[in-house]
């Protein structure tokens, strides 16, 4: 069947882009000038003991095409080597912070689904009237509302000024996160709705001109079902394709998010072994996210045929 | 004489009319911006860096119209001073990722084949990182400043043009004014850059347009993080970075001021990008 060698092709493509990346997160420490034990020693003292270890565990004196293998091996068994700044293993450390950020992306995610799902509809219900000049305005300004900025002004308004909201760490707990949560995801949501809203709009207002709904509504069904089954289900496609560009600006604007609010999530981990020159932490979490937003892509474009059959059967299959 | 194009100018000019005001107000807004940035030393009432011991976190008054941060040190001049890497930098990202971008799209878009399918994969895997992501990467390996994360953005942003270019190109090429040059025996090189090349660049240039606001407020992200202008250099960035101690405190003039430049900036970027790339839309069938 097709269905299955599409996948499968899919599947090819996820993997080469993957591997590219994989190369690129890798070999990127070549760029740089200077022995590679400097580099990874950079701002520590480098004394003998710290030098001979750090070339074995990364076999440094091996050709770079071996380090690289090795370097994957590790990689693809959850292995990425050791933080230079805890101690530990960077699993580990990213593994004890993954929860606040995925808790931070999934939240901030449903804002963003509610708002730009609504604004959208709304909007494209009421074209061209007052209400749609006015959706699309406040999505515009939304949208220009980079994540530090809506960081520090929901701070000073609802945790300092109000005190309704902490302005720091991520609580115990999971009441506790949540609630501390509410305010960085709202300022990690703010820009994205804007992407989410316009996409509603003029996917449902392409639909709302097309024949079949005019069909649907002389048929006498009522507004609400024509709306719900003939208008909205068919501008899925868009607003899913626009969800997959979503993950990765979620995950990376955390990291500013985090920051911020002072949360221990990965966002926050990479800025801060960017700072404390922790570079295998930083090649890791580059890698994950990366990874997160070339699979959820492929995902949704496996997926898509299944919820719009058109996308499948090319142009009006049904 | 009722030629397509006039046609078209005359049923566009009351819409172009009508939202020249928010237009203007835009351009006239970053044209400020940008005197205040160039003239700063004569314009500013302080240095960036001068400390005012006996107004430290100051309100509005007279000698600080925008109040001090927790240094003393004057906002308003503070302001003046940033907006030049505020501006500099992500301009210096839209001008290299434009040239880079259309060359490659170019290149892609005229010979196809190969070269399309290769450089194609080369923009997915790129694509793959955001572009605030691979500045924070260039930190990590080349250090803090502004030098490695314009590099980045650059190589980041250039395939978005790129691709833009591609299809434009490649949509061109089937036109008839091209196989008419080519009859003519004009060399595709020159028919590419000269002939081809000047009807795609206006939408080209108000997608850059647009870019260079996403540019700037992620270049202020990261100097926000600490991670790109450092400390003591005026910037908007790290001036909000700088102000969030004394957020916590109640003191909320040092961080808001440059936050609401920041998004004031991009908004009427925005607007500008999108009012040029409705009017061309108009002109150039894509």
């Amino acid at each position: 069947m097709t269905t299955l060698r599409r996948v499968a092709g899919k599947l090819g493509a996820l993997l080469l882009t993957l591997f590219l990346a994989s190369l690129l997160v890798f070999f990127s420490r070549f760029l740089v000038p200077g022995d590679p034990v400097s580099f990874l020693l950079r701002g520590r003292k480098p004394s003998p003991e710290a030098v001979a270890q750090v070339t074995a565990q990364y076999g440094l004196d091996l050709p770079p095409w071996q380090q690289y293998l090795n370097w994957l091996t590790g990689v693809l068994q959850g292995d990425f080597g050791r933080s230079l700044q805890y101690r530990q293993d960077v699993s580990q450390v990213i593994g004890d912070r993954l929860p606040v950020t995925l808790g931070l992306v999934v939240m901030a995610g449903t804002m963003i689904a509610i708002v730009g799902l609504t604004a959208g509809i709304v909007a494209s219900l009421n074209r061209g009237k007052v209400l749609d000049r006015a959706v699309l305005i406040g999505l515009t300004v939304l949208g220009a509302i980079p994540s530090f900025v809506g960081s520090i002004v929901l701070i000073a308004i609802f945790a300092v000024q109000l005190g309704w909201f902490p302005s720091f760490g991520s609580g115990e707990g999971f009441w506790d996160t949540i609630y501390h949560l509410v305010l960085p995801s709202i300022a990690l949501a703010i820009v994205f709705v804007v992407l989410v809203g316009k996409v509603t709009r003029s996917s449902m207002v392409e639909q709302l001109g097309r024949e079949h709904v005019e069909v649907a509504t002389s048929r006498g069904l009522k507004r609400g079902t024509v709306i719900r089954r003939h208008v909205f289900r068919n501008s899925i496609g868009p607003i899913l394709t626009v969800s997959g560009v979503l993950v990765a600006g979620l995950l990376v604007a955390s990291s500013i998010v985090e920051a911020a609010f002072g949360l221990a999530g990965i966002g926050s981990l990479l800025v801060a072994s960017v700072d404390r020159l922790d570079f295998p932490v930083v090649q890791a979490i580059v890698l994950l996210i990366v990874t997160a937003f070339v699979v959820v892509n492929a995902i949704i474009d496996v997926l898509e045929p299944w919820i719009d059959p058109r996308a499948a059967a090319g142009a009006g299959a049904r | 004489m009722t030629t397509p194009t006039m046609a078209m100018k005359v049923l566009r000019s009351p819409r172009a009319r009508r939202s020249s005001t928010t237009f203007l107000i835009s351009a006239v807004f970053l044209g400020a911006v940008t005197i205040a940035a160039i003239f700063a030393s004569f314009l500013a009432p302080y240095p960036p860096n001068q400390v005012d011991l006996l107004n430290i976190q100051a309100g509005p008054s007279p000698a600080h119209w925008l109040g001090t941060d927790a240094l003393g040190r004057d906002t308003l001049s503070r302001m003046m001073y940033g907006a030049r890497t505020a501006l500099l930098a992500p301009l210096l990202v839209v001008v290299f990722s434009t040239i880079v971008g259309i060359l490659l799209g170019l290149l892609a878009g005229w010979r196809g084949g190969w070269i399309d399918s290769v450089l194609g994969r080369i923009f997915d895997v790129i694509f793959a990182f955001p572009a605030l992501l691979l500045a924070i990467m260039a930190v990590a390996l080349f250090g803090k400043g502004l030098v490695a994360p314009v590099v980045a953005m650059s190589i980041a942003y250039a395939p978005f043009v790129a691709r833009l270019t591609r299809s434009l190109i490649a949509s061109e090429r089937s036109r008839p004014y091209v196989a008419a040059y080519r009859v003519q025996g004009f060399g595709g090189g020159f028919i590419a850059l000269r002939r081809v090349l000047p009807n795609v660049m206006p939408i080209v240039g108000a997608q850059s347009t647009l870019n260079f606001g996403y540019v700037l407020a992620e270049l202020a992200a990261l100097s926000f993080l600490g991670l790109g202008v450092q400390a003591p250099t005026a910037d908007w960035g790290a001036m909000v970075n700088e102000a969030q101690s004394g957020l916590i405190g109640g003191y909320f003039l040092p961080a808001l001021v440059p936050a609401v430049a920041i998004v004031l900036v991009v908004v009427a970027v925005n607007v500008i990008g999108e009012e040029l790339s409705d009017r061309i839309g108009g002109e150039i069938p894509a």
